[in-house]
């Protein structure tokens, strides 16, 4: 499965993924509190120091800011524009700083650790009805469902050009959607004729 | 909850990862026009309310956990805090939304079902993404709301085709 994680030995990279999301939360949070902007880049501060600490690049944080670097700038015009220029640059440093953050985290942490940290986390709501080894089956079965879905689309498209038929958004997005459809009542059927009784 | 709600569940949570292949068309505002939408309103127009917006609350579950879900190859947690993140926290309740209205009042007539599903899919969602893109952009909510109309016409284009898909379904594979 690909995933966005980078391969270390930090001690953020061994950190329980649990631990660096709620450490992450309450960052979020605290940074969204605070309206000075020498705070924020305090902040922006640590997490450059985190990522080189934890054998990232610089160019890796620089990357976690970069798709979204024009959106910011426009943020920044029309900031200054209708109030000032220093509140512009508050609100487009701290979401730099909060995007940064999060990529450190995304980058330190592999998603299945993550998706273990997540299905942990819902083990406290088991008293109001929810089965963290129901939530765990059914995360992996849609990280197996998607190259799947991928399969049945090249198929439907190939059958539907043969018969001409590919520009036709109908003609594919229907068939795909009757068998995929088909094939999770078939698959429900199988976990069921298995016992499964989590 | 049943096996099969388990794996429908994880069924409409993958085809809206998977409709991240098409590519996304990038406006001016940071909010870009992508096929996920559809997947959406088809997961609460197909699997209904409650599996369609639990469906949606594990996509984000997953695109949280770092997997590059989103179209365009983007992930991780940072985008749910972005300014179109309210667009994102607004898929599970506009699935359910969508589910819950098709089943109660749309029956088997394709103009109700457009009509409810524009309902869910734009304006329940816009409801919670244009407010949230002005508090986070800290933008007029007027200036939001013009930056949105953009996106109109395609979202509308998407309930179409989720209404056509979904009639299809239902008329393939009675009982559904």
């Amino acid at each position: 499965m690909l995933d966005l994680y980078s391969p270390g030995t930090s001690r953020l990279h061994r950190a329980r993924a649990g631990w660096k999301l709620l450490a992450l939360m309450a960052f979020g949070t605290a940074i969204f509190l605070t309206d000075t902007l020498w705070h924020v880049l305090a902040a922006g501060g640590v997490v450059v120091a985190l990522f080189l600490l934890s054998g990232l690049t610089l160019r890796q944080a620089w990357a976690q800011v970069r798709p979204a670097i024009w959106i910011l700038a426009i943020l920044f015009v029309v900031q200054g524009i209708i109030n000032s220029w220093a509140l512009g640059a508050f609100v487009v440093a701290r979401f730099a700083v909060l995007l940064t953050a999060a990529g450190l985290l995304t980058l330190t942490t592999r998603a299945s650790d993550m998706i273990d940290a997540i299905t942990f986390g819902l083990g406290f709501l088991r008293p109001v009805g929810v089965n963290p080894a129901k939530v765990g089956l059914t995360f992996s079965l849609a990280l197996r469902f998607i190259p799947v879905l991928g399969q049945i689309t090249q198929e439907v498209r190939e059958a539907q050009k043969a018969r001409g038929l590919e520009r036709s958004l109908i003609a594919v997005a229907l068939p795909v959607a009757i068998r995929t459809i088909k094939m999770a009542d078939d698959v429900a059927d199988a976990i069921d004729a298995r016992g499964y009784r989590p | 909850m049943d096996t099969k709600s388990i794996v429908y569940i994880a069924l409409f949570a993958a085809l809206t990862a998977a409709l991240a292949l098409f590519p996304p068309i990038q406006l001016p505002g940071g909010v870009p026009i992508t096929a996920q939408s559809l997947g959406v309103m088809l997961a609460g127009s197909l699997a209904g309310a409650k599996r369609g917006g639990l469906a949606m609350v594990l996509f984000l579950a997953l695109v949280a956990a770092g997997l590059p879900l989103l179209a365009g190859g983007r992930g991780g947690i940072g985008v749910l805090f972005g300014p179109s993140g309210g667009f994102l926290f607004a898929w599970p309740i506009s699935a359910f939304v969508i589910g819950y209205c098709v089943s109660k009042f749309a029956g088997d007539n394709l103009v109700k079902l457009i009509g409810w599903i524009i309902f869910g899919g734009i304006v329940v969602m816009y409801a919670i993404g244009i407010p949230w893109l002005a508090v986070a952009a800290e933008m007029p909510m007027t200036k939001a709301l013009t930056v949105m109309l953009a996106y109109i016409p395609g979202d509308v284009i998407k309930a179409v085709l989720a209404a056509l898909i979904t009639r299809g379904v239902r008329r393939a594979l009675p009982g559904f």
